[in-house]
């Protein structure tokens, strides 16, 4: 909740300030955050694999529901701050522009996977569950892509991300090999 | 014009910020320091005082808008200057050790007199006039902004360019141990930029010395850059220490770097999109939180100035 906080400080000038344009400044750092929260969930399994610590699985579900929150709040600060919740602007951006489409795509796939995080849907939708879960690698990737497409030049940042998604998923791709 | 520096300047010289408040309308001064809408701050604090090297004797211009400036801060602290970096925050840090001085100038190419000249004596035959221009960026946000600077126009025609120079080319310095932001290739260095001659001699075109009645800050491109108000703001080249007069269409930085994305006139249109954002609004910093985006103008706004330039060109396909 730490982000939340100091962007909330910043915005009535306790801690700092959100600059000339603070819409921008908001959508920025509650996307960031909400990719990094994406990462670090994926970052679960290999370190209890790698480590053997089953206790870190207790983490997962809190993580994975942070970064719901911080790509909620990233949406939700375009849509009300920055779009002024006029529609036509909205849809025209949902359908025109490739990276909103990707990033709404993502959303739309975290919010079907906070709703049903509960571990109650988890027992009733059995098998369906891990289907629909597994949906969290599309998230990391349509992330990125939605992070890398938006950059207006300088993609160190976004590279940054896709070196870490690459060693998250390859990771995977290994050890599923191996159990083959 | 002269623009010395703070240090030439004896103490009971400098204008003070509330008397260069005051020779411009009250009502509009008072807006410019209601940037904040809760406490406006003391007049004086809309320059910091370490900044006033002073430009004496600004004309006004009948080009200027009468919407409400920008904060001083604003306009020096949200910068797209890839020379310092990135961030939008980044040249207000990275330039703070810049040092505009000695600074020369080259003007080559076809015209009558070339050479170059120290930016003192270049820019000393001319007037400096205060432009009021609003600032659309690429990006989708605009500024209002109270540029002090010399007519293009003048300049170009001083040079007396011959019928072969259809083009001026601009070049920014390049030298990374005084830019940060170019040891990393996030354009081709240097920053290059171009306008046709005819665009080059349109009365709203200038270079740009001062901000504020004061002398440019490094991160709005010290101590000469290029503002071209019905065009998206990268073409505002800054730090220029070159002018060409050329023949050919000059090759521009960031049509280099994506020609799909930025074209050569970038205009300001709101019919043509970017291909990733909508260029239809935009967002007027300082505005506020809660405030919404605003109808982007066709020039923006400058049509009546400009438009004939362009009655020939297909705008969809010369973005």
């Amino acid at each position: 909740m730490l982000p939340l906080g100091f962007a909330l400080g910043d915005l009535l000038g306790y801690t700092g300030s959100l600059g000339a344009n603070p819409v921008e400044e908001l959508q920025d750092r509650f996307g960031n955050w909400g990719l990094r929260f994406v990462m670090i969930t994926l970052t679960v399994t290999p370190l209890r694999k790698i480590t053997g610590k089953v206790w870190l699985l207790r983490f997962r579900r809190m993580l994975g529901l942070f970064a719901f929150f911080y790509i909620l709040l990233h949406f939700l600060n375009w849509f009300i701050l920055d779009q002024g919740m006029l529609w036509s602007a909205i849809v025209e951006d949902l359908v025109e522009r490739p990276f909103i489409t990707l990033g709404f795509t993502g959303l739309v796939l975290l919010t079907a996977m906070a709703l049903t995080s509960t571990t109650g849907m988890r027992r009733r939708m059995g098998k369906r569950w891990d289907k629909l879960h597994y949906s969290v690698y599309v998230v990391g990737i349509l992330g990125v892509w939605h992070y890398w497409w938006q950059v207006k030049s300088d993609i160190t940042e976004p590279l940054i991300y896709a070196a870490v998604l690459a060693v998250l998923l390859g990771y995977r791709l290994l050890t599923r090999r191996r159990t083959r | 014009m002269l623009i010395r520096k703070p240090t030439d300047i004896r103490p009971s010289e400098i204008t003070s910020e509330s008397n260069y408040l005051n020779r411009r309308d009250f009502i509009r001064a008072g807006t410019v320091a209601a940037g904040s809408i809760l406490a406006p701050p003391a007049l004086g604090a809309v320059v910091p005082e370490q900044v006033r090297g002073g430009i004496p004797g600004i004309i006004k211009s009948e080009f200027s808008t009468d919407e409400t400036a920008n904060s001083y801060e604003d306009i020096s602290t949200y910068n797209n200057y890839y020379e310092f970096g990135t961030g939008k925050s980044d040249p207000a840090v990275y330039s703070r050790d810049f040092e505009p001085r000695p600074w020369t100038i080259t003007v080559d190419g076809h015209a009558e007199k070339t050479g170059t000249f120290d930016f003192d004596e270049f820019i000393k035959p001319f007037d400096a006039e205060e432009r009021i221009y609003r600032m659309r960026c690429v990006e989708a946000w605009s500024m209002v902004i109270p540029w002090a600077g010399i007519s293009l126009a003048e300049i170009v025609k001083s040079f007396n360019p011959t019928s072969k120079a259809k083009y001026v080319a601009f070049e920014t310095l390049n030298d990374s141990d005084r830019m940060p932001g170019q040891r990393r290739r996030s354009l081709a260095w240097p920053y290059r930029e171009g306008l046709t001659i005819e665009e080059a001699t349109n009365p709203l075109a200038i270079l740009a010395v001062g901000l504020y009645g004061e002398a440019l800050p490094n991160q709005n491109g010290a101590p000469i850059r290029l503002v071209v108000p019905w065009k998206y703001g990268f073409k505002g080249i800054k730090g220029i220490v070159r002018i060409s007069f050329v023949e050919d269409m000059p090759p521009t930085s960031w049509n280099m770097s994506q020609p799909r994305e930025y074209g050569f006139y970038a205009n300001v249109n709101p019919e043509v999109s970017h291909p990733r954002w909508s260029q239809g609004r935009e967002r007027r910093i300082g505005a506020g939180l809660f405030s919404s985006k605003i109808p982007t103008q066709m020039y923006n706004g400058y049509g009546e100035q400009v438009a004939h330039l362009y009655k020939d060109l297909n705008l969809r396909r010369n973005f």
